[in-house]
């Protein structure tokens, strides 16, 4: 029997973390995520699953720690919001440089800089350009429910680990704060020492006689087996292009027009959609979940058929380019976005869209 | 009363000439090469080797490894 | 010249086979590779190549892994003790060490090195202490002694304008969560000797589960402070030691 619950996004997380048999936790308090490792302390997973839950000095330390994890191959997370992001990028590049898979959350709140603590989308960029230094990816999912924050953790860490790519989960205020039904996934064990040796043959988990030392690195000075890692690295990101492209319809199929939206952004943007069409106005939601690998195949056969794209986003205006990029000049694309932490209602978005009818 | 005899064996392609082995043998037996290995460093080498205990202290110092210390009872 | 005292059967002292055949990269009479030796001979002497996950720094020692058999996890600068923190929170059976210059431990990664020797985190650290950036260049470090010559501070460290040399592991031996933290050197036999006792000891500890042990070894960069080998084994018994003095603590 499902039993179904009411709880915060973050709630969770923290729960779906401990539910799928995570090794470990390691964060730093910051708005509007803190009730992730609350929520994680007060369970005590290590009196029964054996997760670690630690509470680092700083957002810097919280992604060395989860690169320390996952270098010996073990089920590790972060989750921190916009300012504490910014801070781990250094880990984040070198995790990517160095193929380790591992889960983050970035619960968005509004900047630059310290900004507010209200809910924004502005981070898009920073999640799927690559914040840090270097050529790298990061698998970006964007939930729009309470219950998607829950299920996104699982399929984070797989996506995370069938590709050694580290997975962000990029949330926001509004999705890890609201309350919601959810449906937890079922407690799955936490992998033993050597269910995780056969899946991770790459991790440092000490030199055995039958193999030759392994080592976690994002480092190598020979510039021709720097550029054949890098080519390596890449080829994994054309095979996830390829494969995990992952996007909600909602009314598109008659659509004349089509707005494009992702997380919070998305839901209100739904409503829109459904007052629209009871005025006659033939538009429908394309939610992109996988924000990178970017759903830009299906945008360009909807650019045959509709009039124009219409992007929401609690932003100046991020994802507007690669939809943009996807479409390559067949329609218009506009953007409607606010900033600051304002969510725009159903009726913002209706009057923005009609703007361009 | 038996004599202790040492001797020490080089690996002259790893050492770099630092001279620490040099300093640290307590009975003067090392000294480096006037010719030099394939990195063009001249090496540490027995000048003495009748003087040798085995006492390893020139291994002990050795950043790089390269000596192998042997002792015998006579 | 075949010498009948070398052979195998009188053996006495040789490498540690967990040191790889590798030619180091460091300077001639570098300190580095006497420290690594000797962290080799330990794990062989406690049979923990197996068991054992090393956390590498940055700066010269960022190729450790090269000369070291056993499993690595390369930090980013500083970082080391964050990774060493989860890697035996999630492992606790590992032998688990980082190894770090100054730059890396009391600079750039303070405040990992002082939370994760707060919290007791049953490691090893190797703290590796020639108050000079020698990877980069021979820059000025936080240990850099008053009035020393770097190229950063190339006419002598000047307090009033770089503040003081840190004596970092002082101020770790203040916190609750060390148990073991000694300083110590590589410069002569005695002291090698010393100094394996004290990594023997730190590595055993982490096994215990006993807090977190800090081995300073007070080192040379011979090549940044530009003299010979045996000129800075001398320079540093003669102004290292007096601000950095040998021995324990702390051992609790």
């Amino acid at each position: 029997m499902e039993e179904v619950q009411l709880m915060k996004g973050n709630e969770a997380v923290a729960h779906a973390a401990i539910r799928c048999g995570s090794d470990g936790y390691f964060g730093y308090p910051i708005t509007p995520q803190s009730e992730i490792m609350e929520t994680l302390m007060a369970e005590r997973p290590w009196e029964t699953t054996g997760m670690v839950v630690l509470q680092a000095e700083s957002e810097v330390a919280s992604i060395y720690m989860v690169f320390g994890g996952a270098a010996t191959g073990k089920k590790v997370l972060t989750t921190s919001s916009s300012p504490g992001v910014s801070l781990m990028q250094e880990g984040i590049s070198f995790a990517c440089g160095a193929d380790l898979p591992c889960l983050l959350v970035n619960v968005m709140r509004g900047g630059p800089g310290l900004g507010t603590i209200q809910p924004s989308q502005s981070d898009y960029f920073q999640s799927v350009k690559g914040g840090g230094h270097g050529d790298y990816k990061l698998i970006t999912l964007a939930p729009a429910s309470v219950q998607e924050m829950a299920d996104f953790v699982e399929l984070g860490f797989q996506l995370s680990f069938k590709y050694r790519i580290p997975c962000m989960m990029l949330s926001d205020g509004v999705i890890g704060q609201m309350m919601e039904k959810v449906v937890l996934p079922p407690f799955k064990p936490r992998r033993t020492q050597e269910e995780l040796l056969e899946q991770c043959p790459w991790a440092a988990t000490g030199k055995t006689e039958d193999r030759e030392r392994i080592v976690i690195t994002s480092l190598d000075l020979d510039p021709y087996r720097m550029e054949k890692k890098n080519e390596e690295r890449q080829s994994r990101y054309r095979l996830v292009e390829a494969t995990e492209v992952r996007y909600e319809e909602f009314m598109c199929t008659d659509a004349d027009y089509l707005i494009v939206a992702f997380g919070s952004a998305a839901r209100i943007c739904q409503n829109a959609v459904e007052s629209l069409r009871a005025e006659g106005i033939k538009v429908g939601l394309l939610r992109p979940i996988t924000l990178w690998p970017f759903p830009g195949k299906i945008l360009a056969k909807y650019a045959e058929k509709v009039r124009f794209m219409l992007t929401v986003e609690l932003n100046a205006g991020q994802m507007v380019e690669d939809v943009r990029l996807s479409v390559n000049g067949k329609v218009p694309v506009y953007h409607y976005g606010r900033m600051g932490g304002i969510v725009p209602t159903p009726e913002e978005v209706s009057t923005a869209f009609n703007k361009y009818l | 009363m038996a004599k202790i005899k040492g001797a020490v064996l080089v690996d002259t392609e790893r050492c770099k000439g630092c001279d620490i082995c040099v300093q640290a043998c307590p009975y003067d037996v090392l000294a480096l090469s006037k010719t030099f290995n394939t990195k063009g460093y001249a090496f540490s080498y027995m000048l003495h080797p009748d003087q040798c205990i085995g006492c390893a202290s020139c291994g002990l110092v050795c950043p790089d490894g390269c000596i192998q210390v042997f002792k015998v009872k006579e | 010249m075949s010498n009948p005292i070398i052979d195998p059967k009188n053996l006495v002292y040789e490498k540690s086979k967990v040191l790889s055949d590798n030619t180091m990269h460091y300077c001639p009479g570098c300190s580095h590779g006497t420290a690594h030796r000797i962290i080799a001979e330990v794990i062989e002497e406690m049979d923990r190549q197996k068991e054992t996950v090393g956390v590498a720094p940055v700066g010269c020692a960022v190729f450790i892994y090269n000369y070291l058999n056993v499993d690595f996890a390369e930090a980013a600068h500083g970082r080391a003790p964050a990774l060493a923190t989860a890697i035996k929170r999630l492992n606790p059976e590992k032998l688990v060490f980082t190894y770090q210059g100054d730059g890396d431990l009391a600079a750039i990664g303070t405040a990992e090195t002082i939370h994760a020797c707060n919290r007791g985190e049953n490691i090893a650290i190797i703290f590796i202490n020639n108050g000079i950036y020698g990877m980069t260049g021979g820059q000025m470090a936080p240990t850099t002694l008053e009035g020393m010559v770097s190229s950063t501070c190339p006419n002598g460290r000047d307090v009033a304008i770089h503040g003081h040399p840190l004596k970092i592991t002082e101020m770790l031996a203040l916190l609750e969560g060390t148990c073991y933290v000694t300083r110590q050197s590589v410069h002569t036999a005695a002291s090698v000797r010393k100094t394996k006792r004290a990594v023997r000891k730190a590595f055993e500890n982490s096994l215990q589960g006993k807090g977190t042990s800090i081995v300073e070894i007070v080192s040379t960069c011979n090549s940044g402070w530009k003299m010979t080998p045996h000129q800075a084994n001398l320079w540093m018994e003669e102004n290292m030691f007096p601000y950095y003095p040998l021995g324990d603590l702390k051992d609790k």
